[in-house]
């Protein structure tokens, strides 16, 4: 076979990565400048678009609306909101729910407006299951809390920019400006006891009334303290900002460019929206240098989605080594263009997921893991390191095999974790430290992905040992199944080294904050289960106790530990470390115990079951 | 023979997997336990214990079902031991093994030693109040003080363990007998017959009026006990009287013996500081527009009348202070935001961490490098 038919591959596939970047210049509404903006939300600066993929993805759990961006949904709500109101945006899938509310079952999406009869409902229900405790919710009271925060967010968004029933916004501006000095007159003068001019001051008291709505329920902060702030983190929402003027404030630049890419947006003038944009950029562009800056960035990050990429890479890398095994006796020339093809690839999604994985932490200024998303995340990548080395010491396409379907799992599951809203929230105070999560959270995530590095080899020698005669060919002096046996004992070592060390971490920075080495906390405990966990199995290995099989069973129980320790302990609900109660979390966590255990009986049924294991067929002729 | 089999099975591997294991076991019983129990009531029964102990609802009795972690912990430090003891033989292939399993055993002692030395408290503090103790977060103590000298008081505490044991309690610094008529771990009061409740026999202080009832113990990490005791004051010329103490009562009672007065209160254990801590503030930051707390902390004035030492301290998250072997760190506040509460945690055995991290990384790096160099030395020659 061609040397070149692998680089060609990953050639072609890097192409189209780097195509997804290009964009045409947009005609019409610039929805990707506008996405770009700036704004406070979550105590974070982060670009509108962030805001519009992250509730969406909080409501809808998708990153759009049909062939609508998210950017450009976001427009249409803050600024056309009865526009906005006819479009599919909540997703519902509970019977029950969807019979509650009479809507039409399987349409998976639906408006605000086939909901808003039901709104008081909705509400009044939610106020009940919010005293009900969470372990003790039905599915369908869950989905109705979901719906109703679905809800709030999305009205509070509706309250962002404009105020309610507002169809020119400058042109209300003007009108608001205007009123205000014999409003004020009016007002006074009333104090004082002194006959006042009621009309005037009524009109001024209208536009203070909805404005003061729009301050309460605004999403966002979209408008940037004054240039000569104190704090460049007091951003205002548009209503704060709009009744400050009363008291001898001015209208701020971001107001009047907001109402009028609001009034143009109404008005469908691409051209006014245009330049009232390019007007206000120009200003931050001024003045807020930074905040520009992070807008432009994250935008960039969003829209490229490195992740998403990646995901379809590992796969692909994964049927390629998989192919490159199944022909590894019959076409061992094909098999070897195959398993380079396959390796390449996985080097590809690698650099494209620590692409993103740097990215992010330049973003954020944090260190890689701050959440349980990111954690997903740097598994999966330290997996496909791993395997990445393993391929090159071991070129048999195993290590390939491995580390993308490693990749491909993890990726999955963090865009799973995605769904609770933004993924770079701020942290909370006890984890506010980028020593400590540069040091112990790194070291112990890499002993998670070790560990299931290594249970990972494991389940691919029960596999093949059973189904297929793979384990017993040999690639130069070394049988498959050796290869297999010495990965997972080489990641073995690894995992007991970070796990233990990460741990001891741990324990180092409880004792720095809190003056104690080991307080048994259940995420402490879940650390020392899989130190405990390797050291048995390098213990048992070196004892003579398990061979071969054994210690791959071994490896693969370490899957069950591992994933106790990630997800199992935050079910608990309680000590320090726990983030978040996850429900349907429970079921996925219990499937996969399930199965690890299946496999592992699998690997316990006598060797003469497995093909890999029987006497080899005598070849013909010999 | 029966000795060399004693010292195989002690130095066995097979014996460090079994103890690994079994800690395995352990480990995540006790933490699904800590769901049900509580993280104090777990960790005693799981960690702090000799064995794990069955017993059936309202049972008397309890049979031991499982080895607990003093039990374990001693196993895999004997067979540790005894492993190294036996075979010891300095190769250089082995030396990362040495020190990593030095470190271990250090480790293994220190926390054996902080379990034992350790102790921790809290002190909760209003914004402005100063305090030179801190109490602890669940054990009670009957303090009798002598008021008589204005500028000194002495206090004479009889912890809860003394307490729930009942009988005469005799201190040399008293001129009485202490006598515990009855005592509750956890109880109610009332000032009204209700269901449950019965009179209190005291007939001196608070207590006539007064209704008590025992109760279950907490097992909610959020909450505590609150106990109660009936207590007879025995002078030598004959009784004073007889007092209802409690948890529940805030101010102290007192009394006159042999000319001299006294109080009588029980409250949270008392832990004395040769210096006071005054809150002077509390902050409680929150991310602009969110209520995602940034950051606690607690500016505290330290006054230490026998250096002359006066001071201004910032306790905040992952700063704690840590001054006289104690470290001070920021655990809760007030809702209100007005006060602070810190835990207070002495541990003599603190640094023993330091150095088995010390010890053991540098074994493992050892070992790796023993391993790997070997290795890629073979792998280039083939």
């Amino acid at each position: 076979m061609k040397k070149w038919i692998p680089w060609l591959l990953v050639a072609v596939v890097a192409a189209w990565v780097l195509s997804t970047l290009h964009h045409p210049p947009e005609t019409g509404f610039h929805t990707r400048d506008f996405g770009r903006l700036p704004v406070l939300l979550g105590g974070r600066v982060q670009p509108l678009d962030s805001v519009a993929r992250n509730t969406l993805l909080q409501i809808r759990e998708r990153q759009s609306v049909g062939g609508m961006s998210a950017t450009a949904w976001l427009m249409e709500t803050m600024m056309n909101p009865e526009g906005a109101d006819q479009l599919d945006v909540f997703r519902i899938d509970n019977l029950e729910l969807l019979n509650l509310l009479q809507l039409p079952e399987r349409q998976k999406y639906y408006s605000f407006s086939q909901i808003q009869p039901h709104l008081d409902d909705i509400s009044r229900q939610a106020q009940r299951i919010n005293n009900v405790d969470d372990v003790s919710r039905t599915a369908f009271e869950r989905q109705l809390l979901k719906l109703d925060n679905a809800l709030e967010i999305y009205q509070r968004l509706k309250l962002s920019l404009c105020p309610p029933g507002t169809k020119d916004f400058a042109g209300q501006l003007a009108a608001y400006e205007q009123a205000i000095p014999a409003g004020v007159v009016a007002a006074q003068a009333r104090e004082a006891g002194k006959s006042y001019d009621q009309a005037a001051l009524n009109r001024l008291v209208d536009f203070l009334s909805s404005y003061s709505d729009l301050s309460k329920f605004a999403y966002p902060l979209v408008v940037p303290p004054a240039p000569d702030a104190k704090s460049r983190a007091d951003w205002q929402n548009m209503g704060q900002s709009l009744m400050n003027v009363v008291h001898g404030g001015e209208f701020v630049p971001a107001v009047k460019a907001y109402a009028a890419m609001a009034t143009a947006y109404d008005q469908n003038q691409p051209a006014a929206f245009n330049q009232a944009l390019d007007d206000y950029r120009q200003w931050l562009g001024e003045w807020f240098v930074p905040e520009s800056r992070q807008g432009v960035q994250e935008f960039f990050f969003n829209e490229f989605q490195p992740f998403y990429q990646a995901i379809f890479i590992y796969v692909a890398a994964f049927l390629l080594a998989i192919f490159a095994l199944l022909t590894f006796a019959l076409a061992p020339n094909l098999s070897e263009t195959l398993r380079r093809s396959a390796f390449w690839l996985v080097v590809l999604g690698g650099v494209i997921h620590t692409f993103g994985l740097v990215f992010r932490m330049w973003l954020e200024g944090r260190p890689p893991v701050t959440n349980l998303y990111s954690s997903a995340i740097f598994i999966g990548w330290g997996c496909v390191i791993l395997g990445i080395v393993l391929e090159r010491v071991f070129a048999v396409g195993l290590g390939s095999a491995v580390a993308s379907f490693a990749g491909f799992i993890t990726l999955v599951i963090a865009h799973n974790l995605s769904m609770d809203g933004d993924t770079m929230e701020m942290l909370r105070a006890v984890l506010d430290t980028n020593f400590w999560l540069a040091t112990h959270v790194v070291v112990v995530t890499l002993g998670y992905a070790s560990t299931f590095m290594a249970g990972l080899l494991g389940v691919t020698y029960v596999l093949l040992g059973l189904f297929t005669p793979l384990l017993r060919y040999k690639s130069g002096n070394l049988e498959l199944g050796k290869v297999l046996t010495k990965m997972a004992y080489g990641i073995v070592c690894f995992a007991a080294l970070f796990s233990f060390t990460g741990t001891v971490l741990g324990g180092i920075w409880a004792d720095q904050s809190w003056g104690r080495f080991w307080g048994w906390d259940p995420k402490e405990n879940g650390a020392l289960l899989i130190v405990l966990w390797n050291a048995a199995i390098l213990h048992a290995r070196w004892g003579g106790l398990v061979r071969d099989r054994g210690l791959m069973n071994m490896v693969i129980f370490g899957n069950i530990v591992t994933s106790w320790s990630w997800f199992g302990v935050n079910m608990l609900g309680i000590g320090l470390h726990s983030y978040g109660f996850m429900d349907a979390a429970f079921w996925w966590l219990l499937a996969f115990v399930l199965s690890q255990v299946g496999l592992i009986l699998l690997g316990l049924l006598p060797p003469g079951l497995g093909k890999s294991f029987q006497n080899p067929p005598q070849p013909a002729g010999s | 023979m029966l000795l060399e089999r004693v010292i195989r099975f002690f130095t066995s591997l097979r014996l460090t997997v079994v103890l690994l294991v079994l800690s395995l076991v352990l480990v995540f019983a006790g933490t699904l336990g800590e769901v049900h129990l509580g993280l104090f009531k777990a960790q005693t029964e799981f960690f702090r214990s000799f064995f794990v102990y069955w017993q059936p609802a309202g049972a008397r009795w309890k049979i031991p079902v499982f080895p607990g972690g003093y039990f374990l912990g001693m196993a895999l430090l004997l067979n540790l031991i005894s492993a190294h003891a036996s075979r010891f033989k300095f190769s250089r292939a082995k030396i990362g093994l040495w020190i990593i399993h030095a470190g271990l055993i250090l480790l293994i002692l220190g926390q054996l030693a902080t379990d034992m030395f350790a102790v921790e408290s809290q002190m909760h503090l209003r914004q402005g109040q100063m305090k030179n103790y801190s109490e602890s977060d669940r054990m009670d103590e009957l303090a009798v003080t002598d008021l008589t000298d204005k500028k000194l008081e002495t206090v004479v505490a009889i912890p809860e363990r003394l307490l729930a044991g009942q009988g005469d309690i005799r201190n040399a610094q008293l001129p009485f007998v202490v006598r515990v008529r009855e005592f509750y771990a956890n109880s109610l009061l009332t000032t009204n017959a209700a269901t449950g409740f019965v009179p209190a026999n005291a007939d001196t202080g608070v207590g006539p009026g007064l209704w008590w009832r025992q109760v279950p113990r907490e097992t909610a990490m959020d909450r505590r006990d609150l106990p109660s005791a009936l207590v007879e004051i025995v002078a030598p010329q004959g009784s004073l009287g007889t007092w209802l103490v409690s948890d529940w009562l805030e101010q102290p009672q007192t009394f006159t013996a042999d000319g001299r007065t006294y109080s009588l209160q029980l409250r949270l254990e008392r832990f004395y500081l040769p210096f006071s801590l005054r809150l002077l503030q509390f902050h409680h930051d929150v991310y602009e527009g969110t209520d995602i707390p940034k950051n606690f902390s607690s500016q505290l004035l330290l006054n230490r009348p026998d250096t002359g030492e006066h001071r201004e301290v910032l306790i905040y998250m992952n700063n704690p202070l840590r001054y006289d072997g104690r470290t001070f760190y920021q655990a809760s506040f007030d809702p209100d935001n007005l006060g602070t509460v810190l835990q207070v945690v002495k541990n003599p055995g603190w640094l023993t961490p330091y150095l088995a991290c010390v010890l053991i990384a540098t074994g493992m790096v050892v070992q790796f490098l023993s391993h790997l160099i070997p290795f890629l030395r073979k792998r280039r020659t083939s």
